[in-house]
């Protein structure tokens, strides 16, 4: 029996993608069907399979009168905006002013990259000790003249403040090289008419590369955003959400209700909500893209 | 004559005063640049301190005591280390992992990206979008059903909870596709003619030309393994087990103050990233780019 030609091409098709569909499948789809049932159950992992009862949107409805939960996504919040617009402002002008007006670009930028590829455990090992107080940070204060240096994270208005300053700096080397490639493909000529028309470095920053980066901008909000609403290392590993709940994040809390409480429903229940808060920012992505990229 | 002297000497003084201001914000960007990396320093300083000489104010950047033998304890090199901490072995877990999955992911994701691309199969569209659909998914939601899955199959306590699903990926998936669509048409209608079927197609015309954008996706896999911390510190129970984030943090809990271990057992972790990152800075950073969210 011979095969036409299009049935070959669907069993080819198939063959290629089994592997990964069946990882797919199995790591990523079910899961979510999975995740999505417990959410509606009140299942504590320590009482074993199936042993739950449905519980309807309860889960849903609780988790506003936690302290934690609220408390915790507050913190996302702060967290994701604070970091987004430090880390794209320093990162934009350094990627312009490395771009025009110096020498050795690429080991200055491969410093501001280290960071990023660092092993995070590593990277939150060493920023809790330049945040001890003989560190590096306490020695600064101490030498601007404060003679009460903040405990960084042991503090309640610094706990948060601290990691969300080590992100940034995480973060930087990043946006500084996404801004690179795509200042590398400006229009030159622009410029040129620009400087006839005299405009300063200024002008030319605000009038022609601010705009003309809007969609890398753009692109850079929306990962940075995504991937900030999702922190958790720096978070467990510095000062585990504390101190109180001051510093806590929504992926900790969920990490914490899963594997310290055993509360599985509640904690499949809060990941729903992270997952609606990072569906707004990619539907307001897909919304704004034409309103926002300006030219 | 005299006017050409001076617009000479004109121009002269505006091209030394631009290489001035050029050095100037050279200089001003490095020490930037510097900072970014003195966690880094300040690390590697450290391990090679003796322990008494760490906490010292000021800050001696440049050990007084020069030893190597934090890294020797760390290592258990020559069996001299008061207690074993089993450092190597987590170092080789992590390679082996990262290795797998690199190697698992690129070969998954070239296969299925070339089908979703060039082979028109019946179905492909609809599961084109499932897949895009499911980079929204944060990570956190399918983590606690993966949890369960893997108990109930009995693999929590093996490193398959971290191979199984880390040979998979959607983004890598996605980034290959988005290389094949932009191969004409034309190059695989030629091989077709010439009596090559799809698998023959995909190996010697199709992957061959792709082996940029499969080395970029290997270094971003690479990079993820290397610095996956949350599932590891889920999944892996057992020292024999360990992963060089997991076994950090378990390092610092079992040394508490020895502060010039914990940052002599940091350093050996960044190595190899770094390396990796030097090694291949062009393919990485195109890498990153395109997978800048983990999935």
């Amino acid at each position: 029996m011979k095969l036409s030609r299009k049935a070959k091409r669907n069993m080819a098709g198939y063959t290629f993608i089994l592997p990964n569909l069946i990882g797919v499948i199995l790591f990523t789809f079910i899961p979510i069907v999975y995740s999505l049932i417990i959410s509606f159950t009140n299942w504590d992992f320590t009482k074993g399979f199936g042993n739950w009862n449905w519980v309807g949107f309860k889960n849903f409805v609780d988790i506003w009168s936690d302290k934690w939960f609220v408390d915790s996504l507050k913190n996302t919040i702060v967290f994701a905006v604070v970091v987004v617009v430090f880390t794209l402002i320093i990162a934009l002008v350094l990627a312009v002013v490395i771009d025009r007006f110096c020498y050795a670009k690429t080991p200055i930028r491969l410093a501001l990259f280290m960071p990023y590829i660092s092993n995070v455990v590593a990277v939150a090992i060493v920023w809790v000790m330049m945040y001890s107080s003989w560190g590096p940070f306490t020695q600064m204060v101490k030498k601007l003249g404060v003679d009460n240096p903040p405990q960084w994270l042991g503090d309640y208005k610094w706990s948060l403040p601290s990691v969300i300053i080590m992100t940034i700096w995480g973060g930087i080397g990043y946006a500084v090289m996404i801004y690179t490639s795509a200042i590398q493909g400006l229009p030159r000529d622009v410029y040129e008419a620009a400087e006839v028309d005299g405009a300063g470095e200024i002008r030319k920053f605000f009038a022609l590369t601010v705009p003309f980066l809007s969609p890398t901008t753009f692109f850079l909000v929306v990962t940075t955003l995504i991937s900030s609403f999702q922190v958790f290392a720096p978070i467990q590993l510095m000062t585990r959400g504390g101190p109180g709940s001051s510093s806590s994040v929504l992926v900790y809390y969920i990490y914490q209700s899963a594997f310290s409480f055993y509360k599985m429903g509640y904690a499949s229940a809060m990941s729903w909500i992270l997952f609606i808060l990072l569906f707004i920012v990619t539907m307001i992505q897909w919304k704004q893209q034409k309103k926002w990229v300006s030219y | 004559m005299e006017t050409v002297v001076k617009k000479n000497y004109h121009r002269n003084t505006q091209k030394y005063k631009k290489t001035l201001v050029k050095i100037l914000i050279t200089i001003i960007v490095a020490i930037v640049g510097f900072t970014m990396i003195i966690p880094f320093l300040w690390m590697l300083s450290a391990s090679f301190k003796i322990s008494a000489e760490v906490m010292e104010l000021p800050i001696r950047w440049i050990p007084k005591h020069f030893t190597p033998n934090n890294y020797k304890a760390v290592w258990n090199i020559g069996k001299s280390a008061a207690r074993d901490y089993h450092f190597g072995l987590s170092y080789f877990n992590s390679l082996k992992i990262a290795f797998i999955n690199l190697f698992g992911a690129v070969l998954t994701s070239t296969m299925a990206g070339y089908a979703f691309a060039k082979i028109n199969f019946k179905g492909r569209n609809i599961l084109f979008l499932g897949y895009l659909a499911t980079m929204m998914i944060p990570q956190q939601v399918t983590l606690i059903p993966k949890f369960v899955m893997f108990s109930k199959l009995n693999l929590i306590g093996t490193h398959l909870t971290l191979i199984l699903p880390g040979i998979i990926t959607v983004t890598g998936t996605f980034l290959m596709r988005q290389y094949f669509m932009q191969i004409p048409e034309e190059l695989k209608e030629s091989a077709y003619i010439d009596g090559a079927n799809e698998f023959q197609i995909w190996a010697r015309i199709m992957v061959p030309v792709a082996k940029p954008s499969m080395a970029s996706l290997a270094m971003i896999v690479f990079l993820w393994n290397w610095n996956n911390y949350q599932e590891a510190l889920v999944f892996l129970a057992d020292w024999r087990l360990y992963t060089i984030p997991v076994s950090l943090t378990n390092f610092i809990e079992e040394t508490s103050t020895q502060y010039n271990l914990i940052m002599a057992a940091s350093a050996s972790a960044l190595i190899p990233v770094f390396v990796v990152f030097l090694a291949g800075q062009k393919f990485f950073v195109k890498g990153l780019m395109a997978g800048a969210v983990k999935g």
